[in-house]
């Protein structure tokens, strides 16, 4: 039983990583929603497996937070704020596929190495779930910084902090993890909103965060 | 009367939260800015109150110590004469139509929301809850950075709420892994968070971990310290966002996140297999300091020029406390205040010239010290205090800072000083054009509140002059249990 609580626990989060890999390449925005909604329920289903394996039934809500905030109700508003907005054509990536990719493999590798060599004694699970977190946090990044496009890079944000809530439920035992889930939430909450009532497009006719560079009060 | 010690921490928290709560309700300009003046000068005595009376007991959630009342006192101290000072800034900006008259409540409201959460972060024992009151900081001080809502104050709105969010999700992985650390020592549960319980038992933690938990501790809340390379929200979120906002997060919201770097670095100093985590500090606050020392010749907004100074500061501080030792762990402690009442100082000064000259373009200030006189010689003395000339309080500060130095590390002195006198030319060329030569522009007299300003230089040039011992054994002791 217990190799296969692992085993299950160890798909979830490589599940996770590969979702990661598949916002990264991906180059429009409707289809990079729906992926972001996978990456949730993904989330839900392994933070509710730690809940049924450490016994922890607090994690259950963070699981059920996950499921309907993060994988319906964002998802649902930021379609409706793209279609609004009427940018659903093309992400204008910064780099290529190719080296985007690379960097993630780089990323990923990176991460492994460097979890795994500090948590030598940490108990197997608490400790490739960790790797497994970082992988996600590192490839969220890099989706931030390889998208111009603001609902692109609050994407990217948003699956960052899945890899966060990841750690966090991985960590056995940690208090505090069903208010920091809330308190993120609250935060993405404010960022989709901060999109909506800024009404960025209004004021600049685009989302492009380039064309918001050029307002910039003093030029570099 | 007297007060158990555990009700000052209470208000503390309390007055803050139910003025936001009361300030959100309230209609009328005059009542709602007498009441910010007035509760930040509750907060601020109940601080007092705490430093002279004794101490509660450390909980799971709460503590104070000798180490984070100093901050407490600064900040509810800036705070307080912030409010008096964002009393008539914020009457001109309604008197001018810039700020419309319902973004007051909301105004006020966070103004209040955002000394809650520093206050929260600082007398904080539990490190979730310190990563979540920063937080709270963050996006209270993110949300008025955009009030004018202008194309320059969304988009550095936009800025700081990005980056600071990446710090601050990075800050978590950082307080998770310590949690992860702690754990098999410590056991499950809330006590594995508790920054007491912490220090008692860091020595048989994981170093691996603990260093990496460092990491990246020291990238999340350094972003929010405005650390180069993670410091670019810095510049536009001052520029942008009204002046006592400015003041605020110069004076207040960068010390209190640099005091959540300090702690973990506590952390694992107590740890002896772990790294000296002082010599990153050091790395990132020289690069700063002499990045930001170049940046602030090419400064043409005058709010820029002053937030690319904050950034030189930190830098500075952040070198300080990661030398270590007692005279630069002095020497840190005696900048940050000493910079904090200076830089707010600069911007209340800052935020008048700007509104009685409608602009905060360099070039189009001149002759201050003629036409403004009060205020003019107000911003000379502040920018001479914060170029670091004697006799004011960060001359003794930095030359501390440059001794010791030279005493135990004479290369790393080498940039120190080429970044201090860089950043002094700097200062003191703007400062020439800004403060003297013929008028340029408006020169209709304003209506300030220069009590604010010329109390705090008052106080900076006290400090440089004359510091009383026991706040000299204070300090000392204080420095001593930084390491």
């Amino acid at each position: 039983m217990e190799g296969l609580a692992f085993d299950i626990a160890h798909l979830l989060a490589g599940g996770l990583v590969l979702v990661s890999f598949m916002m990264l390449y991906q180059d429009r925005l409707y289809a990079l929603l729906n992926l972001f909604a996978l990456h949730a329920v993904v989330l839900a289903l392994s933070v509710a497996w730690q809940a049924h394996v450490q016994g922890a039934p607090h994690l259950y809500i963070t699981a059920a937070i996950a499921l309907v905030f993060k994988a319906i109700v964002i998802p649902v508003a930021l379609h409706r704020i793209v279609q609004r907005l009427g940018i659903h054509r093309e992400i204008e990536t910064v780099i290529g596929v190719g080296p985007t990719m690379l960097a993630g493999m780089g990323l990923v590798a990176l991460a492994i190495s460097v979890m795994l060599q500090a948590t030598p004694e940490a108990d197997p699970l608490a400790r490739e779930d960790l790797a497994f977190a970082l992988a996600v946090i590192l490839l969220g990044l890099l989706t931030m910084v390889t998208r111009r496009n603001a609902v692109g890079q609050v994407v990217g944000f948003m699956s960052l902090e899945n890899g966060l809530i990841l750690a966090a439920a991985g960590a056995k035992g940690m208090p505090l993890v069903v208010e920091i889930s809330v308190a993120f939430s609250v935060l993405i909450a404010f960022i989709v909103i901060g999109i909506f009532l800024f009404r960025i497009r209004e004021r600049f006719d685009t989302v492009d965060i380039q064309a918001l560079d050029r307002h910039r009060g003093e030029r570099r | 009367m007297s007060l158990a010690p555990g009700d000052a921490v209470a208000a503390i928290l309390l007055i803050p939260l139910v003025t936001a709560a009361l300030l959100a309700l309230l209609p009328g300009y005059r009542l709602t800015a007498r009441l910010n003046i007035v509760a930040t000068l509750l907060t601020l005595l109940a601080a007092l109150g705490l430093l002279a009376g004794e101490r509660p007991q450390p909980g799971l959630y709460l503590l104070i110590d000798d180490l984070n009342i100093v901050f407490l006192v600064l900040n509810t101290f800036v705070g307080f004469t912030t409010s008096v000072f964002s009393a008539s800034y914020i009457a001109h900006e309604i008197g001018i139509g810039r700020l419309p008259r319902s973004y007051l409540r909301f105004y006020h409201a966070m103004y209040q929301a955002l000394m809650f959460g520093m206050n929260l972060a600082l007398v904080a024992n539990n490190i979730g809850l310190m990563w979540v009151a920063i937080e709270l900081a963050t996006l209270t001080t993110v949300l008025m950075v955009g009030i004018y809502r202008t194309h320059e104050a969304l988009e550095a709105a936009w800025k700081y709420f990005i980056l600071g969010s990446v710090g601050i999700a990075l800050a978590l992985f950082g307080t998770i892994l310590v949690y992860v650390a702690a754990h098999p020592v410590i056991g499950e549960g809330l006590e594995a968070m508790v920054w007491t319980t912490l220090m008692q038992r860091v020595a048989a933690f994981d170093p691996a971990l603990l260093n990496l938990a460092f990491v990246f501790l020291l990238l999340g809340y350094g972003t929010k310290v405005g650390l180069a390379p993670l410091h670019a929200w810095l510049p536009d979120a001052h520029a942008e966002g009204p002046t006592p906002i400015s003041a605020v997060l110069s004076g207040l919201l960068l010390n209190v996140a640099l005091y959540a770097v300090l702690r973990f670095k506590l952390l694992l100093a107590a740890n002896p297999a772990a790294i000296a985590a002082g010599s990153l500090m050091v790395t990132m606050g020289l690069s700063s300091l002499v990045f930001a020392a170049f940046m602030l010749y090419r400064r043409r907004d005058i709010k820029r020029m002053f937030a690319y100074s904050s950034i030189e500061h930190m830098g500075i501080i952040a070198f300080a406390f990661g030398m270590g030792g007692p005279l630069a762990n002095f020497a840190g402690l005696l900048h940050m205040v000493m910079h904090s009442l200076t830089k707010s100082a600069i911007f209340f000064a800052v935020g008048h010239i700007a509104q009685v000259k409608g602009t905060q373009k360099i070039a189009e200030i001149r002759g201050l010290t003629e036409s403004h006189p009060l205020l003019g010689w107000g911003l000379v003395v502040g920018v001479v205090a914060i170029a670091g000339l004697p006799p004011l309080g960060i001359f003794m500060s930095e030359f501390l800072v440059v001794t010791s130095t030279f005493a135990r590390a004479p290369l790393l002195a080498i940039p120190l000083v080429l970044g201090l006198l860089v950043a002094f030319g700097a200062l003191l060329l703007r400062l020439h054009g800004l403060a003297f030569g013929t008028p340029h522009g408006s020169t209709a007299p304003v209506e300030a509140s220069y009590l604010p300003m010329f109390a705090h230089l008052a106080l900076v040039l006290l400090a440089g002059l004359y510091l009383p011992p026991p706040l000299v054994a204070w300090f000392q002791h204080v420095a001593a249990m930084l390491g």
